[in-house]
């Protein structure tokens, strides 16, 4: 099959499918996860198709229903978008691999799970402005369900935050498509790019701001962010690394996208105060979430708190792209955002791992996790010095071309916040690595549920942040340590996405130089 | 001065209409405590860039897109975008809504600040 019958196929069938698992589960409760699995298998192979297709003689375009892309919608498969694509379907495999074993389960989820697959393909692909919102609004929809889903009704409180702060925020994306249109009249990302020079730059303006509002929300920047510890933190240990590898960076993706295809960097380097407004945010992100990741304990609330600064350094880049329309930072961005989503999908994953197969959610129950789980130890360790940026892992690469970059344009703040940011990061993780491997064991740290059995007798006001869901005092402490903290709970296949993870993401810092050969043509396209 | 103001206003006032309640809107989400409250902003507000759409589409003395006239009709595409994003709302809001009622059910309070007591963490 051609790669243009291919592309619009990646977001039809996982929305197709996500109705499946409800409506089949009238019938029988077990047709959630073969339809899951076989459509997940299905985008990965069609999108490693698309992919050798688009490397090999450059993008690939899809007009739905035939109708030109100046009043029908477009989708774009290019050397840019394919990245986001492939890393969605991974990720997606591989969690769903987790999930088989590690739970949730249930046709909901998996609906669920299908309908955010095909909103973030939806993402990644589209050509539209508006199109864009829409795939935004299903993709966030879901994610809102999924939150939503986790135990206890905290879940839906984290779920009800994100909904507000991200309708708000998509709105304000809305409001920007809005102006745009109105200068413009068109609504195609390429037919834009045509017609922005000439329209009235006050209306632009007013829709350049309204996005970056939006996306800065979207993606959870310093002081937006309010909505994202809790959600990932709420959301169930299976779903977290699926949100946090995957939502953020598809709106992340999607405002480079603008930048460097809608706006195109000349027009925005010529928009006065544009590129700066833009680095501030990631600068200030990177180090306010750095900050606040540091300061936290527990270890799923830290690694939502690093992708805050994480998205900043890649909003910096963006930033660096506009202020000093360099090639070298676009690289540096999209190799980190492909990156981090990898890292922190295995990283939420191993932390899953951990809590179901040893009990400990924060950072000082880590103690002695390296010689009791050697592998899960040991594949975190090493996800954890990728994301810190020590040089064989993909986080070194990302950081160093958007360093090389801010250098290049002489933005040095940028470059100091980058070093500083590392440092920071590296107190966070080597705070857990120091805990994992040379912290012995202590009897009273470890064991979850006798706290809550602690917590239930003094009114359970204690510890219920950190407890394995549930009402406090109705547990027998000992059963629920077993269960709990069981090795017997994981399966080798759970493990075995940890590694893969934590293998592809060294793999990948040493494909980083290839990753920018890839995107060569598309750079040539957008800055020429 | 002012004639020019009154004449900015009576030509933009529709505009003017839109982002007062846009600004409502808002206002809503961000200062009311009770949470159903709260998704009413967020449905007012989402209504406001609706209608934002809509005057985009208004041409004077067109007719509606949906009749074959000869002479000038409205712009389709921004009515056709708002059906999308109406239908958009409306599951953001049912969503919003069912979060509302589990909420509800499990704190037994709709208003924030009391939530903001029972709740232990954050």
């Amino acid at each position: 099959m051609s790669s243009e019958l291919l592309v619009p196929l990646l977001i039809v069938a996982p929305i197709i499918a996500a109705t499946l698992p409800v409506a089949l589960g009238l019938w029988t409760d077990r047709t959630g996860w073969p339809v899951a699995a076989l459509t997940t298998i299905g985008l990965f192979g069609a999108a490693a198709y698309i992919a050798r297709d688009v490397y090999a003689g450059g993008r690939v375009t899809h007009e739905l229903g035939g109708y030109p892309r100046q009043y029908g919608i477009q989708l774009v498969a290019d050397e840019f978008s394919m990245l986001v694509v492939v890393l969605v379907t991974a990720v997606a495999l591989g969690v769903l691999a987790y999930t088989r074993q590690g739970g949730p389960r249930g046709n909901t989820f998996y609906s669920a799970y299908l309908l955010l697959t095909g909103g973030l393909l939806g993402i990644s692909l589209t050509g539209d402005v508006f199109n864009l919102f829409v795939f935004l609004e299903i993709t966030s929809l879901a994610t809102y369900a999924l939150v939503a889903s986790g135990d206890g009704p905290e879940a839906a409180v984290a779920a009800l935050k994100y909904l507000i702060l991200g309708t708000v925020a998509a709105s304000m994306y809305l409001i920007g498509v809005a102006f745009v249109f109105m200068a413009t009249g068109t609504l195609n990302m390429v037919e834009l790019a045509a017609a922005i020079p000439e329209a009235d730059p006050t209306l632009i303006r007013a829709g350049f701001a309204f996005m970056i509002v939006g996306f800065a929300t979207k993606v959870a920047q310093w002081p937006l962010h309010t909505w994202q510890p809790s959600a990932y933190n709420r959301a169930p240990d299976g779903v977290t690394p699926l949100i946090a590898a995957l939502v953020s960076t598809a709106s992340a993706y999607a405002f480079g996208r603008l930048i460097v295809t809608v706006f195109e960097v000349d027009y925005l380097a010529a928009m006065p105060r544009a590129g700066s407004i833009v680095v501030t945010i990631g600068c200030v992100s990177v180090l306010a979430g750095t900050v606040l990741a540091v300061i936290q304990r527990e270890v799923k609330r830290m690694l939502a708190y690093s992708s805050v600064s994480q998205f900043g350094l890649v909003l910096a880049a963006y930033g660096v792209v506009i202020a000093g329309q360099s090639e070298t930072a676009f690289v540096g961005a999209a190799i980190h955002l492909v990156g981090h989503g990898l890292l922190k999908a295995g990283l939420f994953l191993g932390v899953a791992l951990v809590a179901t197969s040893y009990g400990a959610r924060t950072v000082d129950e880590y103690a002695g996790l390296a010689k009791d789980r050697p592998f899960a130890a040991g594949s975190i360790a090493v996800l954890l010095l990728a994301l810190v940026g020590v040089p064989p892992g993909v986080g070194f690469v990302g950081k160093w071309y958007i360093a090389v970059g801010a250098v290049q344009s002489e933005l040095w703040p940028v470059a100091a916040v980058i070093f500083l940011s590392t440092m920071l990061t590296l107190a966070y993780a080597a705070r857990l690595l120091e805990k994992m491997y040379f912290t012995p064991p202590a009897a009273a740290d470890r064991p979850h549920a006798p706290e809550t059995g602690v917590a239930a007798t003094d009114g359970g006001t204690d510890d219920d942040s950190s407890g394995p869901a549930g009402a406090p005092g109705t547990v027998d402490p000992a059963a629920a340590f077993r269960t709990k903290g069981s090795p017997d709970a994981v399966s080798t296949g759970m493990l075995a996405v940890v590694v893969v993870a934590a293998i592809a993401a060294v793999a990948l810092g040493f494909a980083g130089g290839t990753l920018a050969d890839m995107l060569a043509p598309f750079l040539t396209e957008v800055f020429n | 001065m002012i004639d020019a103001l009154t004449a900015a206003i009576a030509s933009k006032y529709a505009y003017i209409l839109l982002f007062v309640l846009l600004g409502i809107g808002l206002y809503m989400v961000i200062a009311n405590e009770n949470l159903v409250k709260k998704l009413i902003g967020v449905s007012l507000f989402q209504s406001a860039i609706f209608l934002f759409f809509i005057g985009m589409a208004y041409v004077d003395g067109g007719a509606a897109p949906i009749v074959p006239a000869d002479g000038r009709v409205a712009s389709p595409l921004p009515q056709v975008i708002v059906l999308t994003a109406i239908v958009v709302g409306i599951a953001l809001t049912a969503v919003g809504l069912a979060l509302v009622i589990r909420i509800y059910s499990e704190y037994g309070t709709l208003r924030e600040d009391t939530l903001r007591e029972v709740r232990i963490d954050e």
